[in-house]
């Protein structure tokens, strides 16, 4: 079985007016499915840009990058949408929740352009809300709820379409350490029991201890790549 | 279909956050839509007075009046020399083909008394076909014979203003009036015919025959005088032809040398109200265009606010787009954020634009008219601003890139 991620010779170059940015400079990498891997990296060493790509939010200036066998260079913006609702599961530092909607109707979010029956999103949503243990909180908004809460929410939203792979982008950066341990524990669980894949960029080297296997980005390279 | 619920719900969620500002955007809309129909009620209102008022005159309507003095340079006005007589009318009837019906007049101003109330007014001599040219009707009574015109006889027939002013509920049909201190008998009684165009009290009138007004209230100056004489033609296409023939044939019977002016002038009233018409045509024309212009304000109002509404809900429409909004769900949601604002804003503007123009015909009097399609076009129009004023701050929410859009603060 191919791997769930192919990447050969990935290359970002940003141009900013005269200058040009290399943010990637030639990533190779494969990730099996129910892998956990944890992105490390100081700021400005490409892992974000890496990310964006990883999550078809940008494309590459050159190099292939394959998900599932998917290649995302040809597609256009409203086909790259349609992956990233099915395939891609995004948790963000931010939470990027919508405020002054409850807790269910953002989990209900991706549903609502995967175009599913009402009462399918309905049935989901519950489902995906209860897997992070926020059975009973489906109607709080955003405001009403936790830092930790929060994330939860947005793990639930991200999970709610089933995707091939879970992106996750700092998602302990704005918690505490307790909390921050809480929603390790989720992603450990979501990992070992339901076979998620996880791809989670972090600076903070207890957190990255969570993952199965550490990339290492510097100046838009991988540095090492180890499994623990 | 599913989809479009979806955004209709985002969308109405949307607005309702905001319902202030929602209803102060809607606002520029109510009060366009509310313009545009209490503009164009008044518009259409006053042409159908108009065109009642035409249509009272009678149609195809030529009045022929005697030609104006001149004494040491100096003109009067149409009708200061006597030039008219009623043979020049039984001419006019006889000798041009085109004409179908003739009326000479001679009237006057007199006090009318009946018991103890007393009424001035305008004393008309004519004969029964005035009535077929002006289409009068008779609410009671009959009109003159060819005998009252012929015996002078003293009898009248009262137009509806006079007859509520003289007569309190009385049936005035058989009742003796005084003109002049002569005994009439009231004969008959017209039906109210309303303002002219001119805004004159066209039932402020009584009529007697024309040999009457001439020999026993009026006197003449010169036997068979008469002041104009109405003239209808059979149809518009003959209108032109029977002019030119009534100016020969009175040239002719007055004899006058080609170098004379004319003693006498031919108006062709449905000319004169056709173009005022046209000119009221044209005044709710204006009327309704300047009310559109309110409309298209109100519409610059709703892309104002959804451009502000874009600009903050970016970081929204970037999370949207990173779980997997197509740019037609983005557009989508704003274009119907912005119907949504400008239909209900058309469906309130509709209101207020009956109760509008409801309250304002019944403080200043003016006749109004409500057509369904105005409204309809109106509502329409609303809508179609919705739409072209809400597509650009929609499209630009459906171009943002989305890890910008996530990223703004």
């Amino acid at each position: 079985m191919e791997p769930l991620i192919q990447i050969k010779d990935l290359v970002k170059v940003y141009s900013l007016g005269e200058m040009e940015v290399k943010a990637l400079r030639g990533v190779s990498l494969s990730i099996e499915r129910s892998e956990f891997v944890a992105v490390m990296g100081a700021s400005g060493s490409g892992k974000s840009t890496f990310m964006n790509i990883l999550g078809f939010l940008d494309r590459p200036t050159s190099g292939q990058y394959l998900l599932e066998g998917i290649e995302g260079e040809h597609l256009s913006r409203d086909e790259l949408a349609e992956i990233r609702n099915q395939k891609i599961g995004f948790v963000f530092q931010g939470f990027n929740l919508l405020s002054r909607t409850s807790a269910i109707e953002n989990v209900r979010l991706p549903l609502i352009y995967a175009h599913h029956p009402s009462r399918k999103r309905q049935e989901m949503a519950e489902k995906a809300l209860s897997a992070v243990g926020l059975k009973g909180r489906e109607h709080h908004h955003p405001s009403q709820l936790s830092g930790g809460e929060q994330q939860r929410v947005a793990i639930a939203r991200a999970l709610v379409n089933q995707p091939s792979i879970l992106l996750a982008d700092e998602p302990t950066g704005n918690l505490d350490s307790k909390t921050s341990e809480e929603i390790m524990t989720i992603f450990k669980k979501l990992n070992q029991e339901m076979g998620i894949t996880i791809v989670m960029i972090t600076h903070e080297p207890d957190i990255a201890a969570y993952g199965k296997r550490k990339v290492l980005f510097k100046d838009g390279r991988i540095v090492e790549d180890s499994v623990s | 279909m599913t989809a479009l619920l979806a955004s209709l719900r985002i969308a109405l969620r949307a607005l309702l956050v905001n319902k202030m500002r929602s209803a102060l955007t809607m606002l520029g809309i109510v009060i366009g839509v509310g313009a545009v129909i209490a503009m164009i009620a008044v518009g259409s209102g006053a042409k159908k007075r108009i065109a009642d008022q035409i249509a009272s005159m009678g149609s195809n309507l030529f009045v022929v009046l005697s030609g104006s003095a001149t004494s040491g340079g100096m003109r009067w006005g149409s009708g200061t020399v006597p030039t008219l007589t009623a043979d020049d009318a039984k001419a006019i009837a006889t000798e041009i083909p085109g004409v179908k019906y003739v009326a000479p007049s001679y009237n006057g101003v007199a006090q009318i008394v009946f018991g103890n109330q007393n009424w001035s007014t305008v004393v008309h001599g004519s004969t029964s076909e005035l009535f077929e040219i002006r289409d009068w009707q008779f609410v009671s009574g009959r009109s003159f014979t060819q005998l009252d015109i012929d015996g002078a006889a003293k009898v009248c027939i009262l137009g509806k203003t006079v007859v509520d002013n003289l007569f309190g509920g009385i049936d005035p049909i058989g009742q003796i009036v005084r003109i002049r201190k002569f005994p009439f008998t009231v004969i008959g009684v017209l039906a109210g015919k309303g303002q002219s165009a001119w805004g004159q009290d066209q039932d402020d009138i009584i009529f007697v025959p024309l040999t009457t007004a001439q020999k026993r209230l009026f006197g003449m100056q010169f036997p068979g005088m008469v002041r104009s004489i109405s003239v209808q033609a059979h149809g518009p296409e003959v209108m032109k032809e029977v002019e030119s023939q009534i100016v020969d044939l009175l040239r002719q019977r007055h004899r006058l040398q080609p170098a004379q002016e004319n003693d006498f002038s031919v108006r062709n009233l449905t000319e004169v109200a056709s173009s005022a018409e046209e000119s009221a045509k044209v005044m709710s024309l204006l009327l309704g265009a300047i009310a559109s212009i309110s409309l298209i304000v109100g519409g610059i109002g709703i892309m104002n606010i959804m451009l502000v509404s874009v600009t903050e809900r970016t970081r929204e429409i970037g999370i949207r787009i990173a779980v997997g909004a197509k740019g037609k769900d983005i557009l989508l949601q704003f274009l119907i954020e912005s119907m949504v604002l400008s239909l209900v804003g058309g469906l309130l503007g509709i209101g207020v634009g009956i109760a509008g123009t409801l309250i304002l015909s019944s403080i200043t009097q003016w006749p109004t008219l409500f057509s369904v399609q105005a409204i309809l076009l109106a509502f329409l129009f609303s809508g179609s601003v919705g739409v072209f004023f809400g597509f650009y701050p929609a499209r630009k929410a459906s171009l943002l890139n989305p890890i910008e859009a996530l990223r703004y603060e």
